[in-house]
């Protein structure tokens, strides 16, 4: 949320450990930049190196901070976003995801890969929009089922 | 680990668990506990997970669920200083 009423996305990234992260979530930043929403990119030193990194020119990546920096603004209603969009391949990644969902007004979408995704699927017990594709390496399934997330999310924002 | 955490040298009570292990720890080892909400922070670190999340005293320490995006979540002790009376003047348990 800003104050021209630009749209504004969440992109919450946890740990790297998992491959397709980095690959979707520079694919969700470009989605989200073609529907005129902008986003910012959260998370741990690694996951922000990686996308640094990876977009050196930065067509793709431009705002980013730190993952308690991102919870400490929100916590303290400095910020907030119209949309949230937090990957998730490990416990850890739910504790996040349920921090959001209580502590951020906007609309949340989970992003569930990794050998265990439909186990951790099944631990979401708070309001948001699950897609959980087993994916590791390959990220394909993952591209097709955000690419039907980032259809909702363009209906969201109208 | 919060580099003001890290710097207190806390105990690790519970390594690498989920965050709702951590939450049953809590309530079954430590007498007193008290709910807090996602995102409440103690010292540089937030207490991350999905309600209910709980804050231990036992005695002059704070017993608390730490989550590492890599590692799970940890129960750590620290000495509590003013962050009991914090605690205490909630609401709740």
């Amino acid at each position: 949320m800003t104050e021209n009423d630009e749209k504004t996305a969440l992109i919450l990234l946890g740990c790297p450990q998992v491959p397709v992260q980095t690959s979707m979530a520079l694919y969700l930043v470009h989605g989200l930049k073609q529907r005129g929403i902008r986003p910012v990119i959260a998370g741990t030193t690694a996951a922000r190196k990686l996308m640094e990194v990876a977009d050196p020119g930065r067509y793709y990546v431009s705002e980013m901070t730190d993952l308690d920096v991102a919870i400490d603004e929100i916590t303290e209603k400095q910020r907030d976003f119209d949309l949230c969009f937090v990957f998730i391949h490990n416990d850890s990644g739910i504790a996040y995801a349920g921090t959001m969902a209580y502590i951020s007004k906007a609309r949340l979408y989970t992003l569930i890969f990794g050998e265990h995704a439909e186990e951790l699927a099944g631990e979401i017990e708070f309001p948001c929009e699950v897609v959980a594709v087993k994916a590791v390496h390959n990220p394909m399934p993952l591209k097709r089922k955000l690419d039907e997330v980032m259809q909702w999310a363009a209906v969201s924002k109208q | 680990m919060g580099s003001c955490l890290e710097a207190m040298k806390p105990e690790i009570i519970l390594s690498q668990a989920s965050f709702k292990e951590a939450r049953e720890y809590i309530k079954k080892n430590v007498r007193e506990y008290h709910e807090v909400e996602p995102g409440y922070k103690i010292h540089d670190v937030h207490i991350i997970g999905v309600p209910p999340l709980y804050v231990g005293v036992e005695g002059e320490d704070l017993i608390f669920p730490y989550t590492k995006p890599c590692h799970g979540t940890f129960v750590v002790k620290v000495p509590g200083s003013e962050d009991i009376a914090r605690l205490r003047a909630r609401k709740g348990k």
